[in-house]
């Protein structure tokens, strides 16, 4: 470990760096995921798709903000975000699998919330994929938030 | 400085990856386009569509074309200068794509305006109003036929035709035919059966001129 790597470190010596690094590198790849899934191969996002994206693409500034000047502030402003884009996720995935109605939601523009279509390589639906990166984005601030404490 | 190496080079190998996976997407869909071209180039021309200039002409502009669409607005007056400009070699066909909510029902206006020989007259109208409508949302098609009624047109034998078997076969035909050739977007170009691949004003144009020139060529 460097010098610098040290400084940081709470008193049990370990850096929040790493588990900062890992989330924000959940961030950033979901963000040019979503931007490709909907520039490049021109799937229209639906609403909820646009909201998980509200969450999405600030995390992978601010946490890579949080990162270059080793700010521990910088997971306190990124939680509020996470949750906000897991608990939507949440509820995406809970409509995609039919389990809640889509008609509790004003879906009539754009694409359907529901269609089978949110999937990638044909399988893997594009709501769970976003309750995946957000679930882990919460785990690694979790463990981030703990060792700035400590 | 170790660590924010790492963030840059981070940063960096995502957006390569970004680049490169767009580039490989957009080469197989170029492929899957010349490949459908291959399998179905009959789909190109049906004998039923609207020929705008010389139906001779040996250049052939093929438009799978949506009147709701902003982007097939803006190109009209560019591929019918390129029509007007070549003086009786190039001809414009028109296939329709209608992508929008309510296209379909302004397809079968149109087709109806055919009928009485004043199609195009009924086109340049019914794309006017176009940006009123940019929503898409449940387009209005009252004000429609009024908005071209004094194209002097018989509005009510229009709308009775304008709901015939024959328009809805020929819709559907286009429907098909969309598909086959995977046109997804519109307006989605084809000259002398070849795809514009690269889409803007400028590749039109060169690609309308190569088949020119080969004209003159002996």
């Amino acid at each position: 470990m460097s010098a610098e790597a040290c400084e940081l470190a709470g008193p049990r010596g370990r850096s929040f760096w790493v588990p900062l690094f890992g989330a924000w590198l959940i961030a950033l790849v979901a963000t040019a995921g979503a931007v490709f899934l909907g520039e490049v191969l021109g799937m229209t996002p639906c609403v909820l798709c646009w909201y998980q994206r509200i969450a999405m693409f600030p995390l992978a500034v601010l946490l890579g903000v949080g990162l270059l000047d080793a700010d521990g502030r910088s997971i306190r402003y990124a939680l509020p975000l996470a949750w906000a884009g897991w608990c939507i996720a949440a509820y995406h995935c809970l409509i995609f699998w039919g389990v809640l109605s889509e008609g509790l939601i004003p879906c009539g523009k754009g694409s359907s919330c529901a269609e089978a279509d949110l999937q990638v390589a044909g399988f893997v639906p594009i709501p769970l994929l976003s309750l995946i990166a957000f679930t882990g984005i919460l785990a690694l601030l979790w463990v981030a938030n703990k060792r700035v404490k400590t | 400085m170790n660590k924010n190496w790492a963030v840059f080079s981070t940063v960096a190998a995502v957006v390569v990856a970004f680049i490169a996976g767009a580039v490989i997407f957009k080469d197989r869909s170029k492929q899957e386009v010349t490949q459908a071209l291959q399998a179905s180039s009959g789909a190109l021309v049906r004998a039923h569509s609207p020929v705008y200039g010389n139906p001779a002409a040996k250049v052939t502009i093929v438009e799978f074309f949506d009147p709701a669409c902003e982007t097939c607005r803006a190109f009209y007056p560019i591929v019918k200068g390129l029509v007007n400009a070549s003086v009786g070699e190039v001809r414009l066909v028109i296939r329709y794509a209608p992508l929008h909510t309510g296209s379909d029902m302004l397809v079968k206006i149109l087709e109806a305006a055919r009928l009485q020989g004043k199609y195009w007259e009924a086109l340049e109208k019914v794309m006017t109003p176009q940006p009123r409508r940019a929503a898409h949302v449940n387009p209005q098609m009252e004000p429609i036929w009024g908005l071209i009624a004094d194209i002097g047109l018989d509005v009510a034998k229009a709308k009775s035709e304008a709901n015939s078997p024959a328009i809805e076969q020929l819709l559907s035909q286009d429907l098909a035919d969309m598909k086959a050739l995977k046109v997804r977007r519109t307006p989605g170009f084809f000259v002398n059966g070849k795809p514009l691949l690269d889409f803007g004003e400028a590749q039109l144009k060169s690609l309308v001129d190569q088949e020119l020139k080969k004209l003159k060529a002996p």
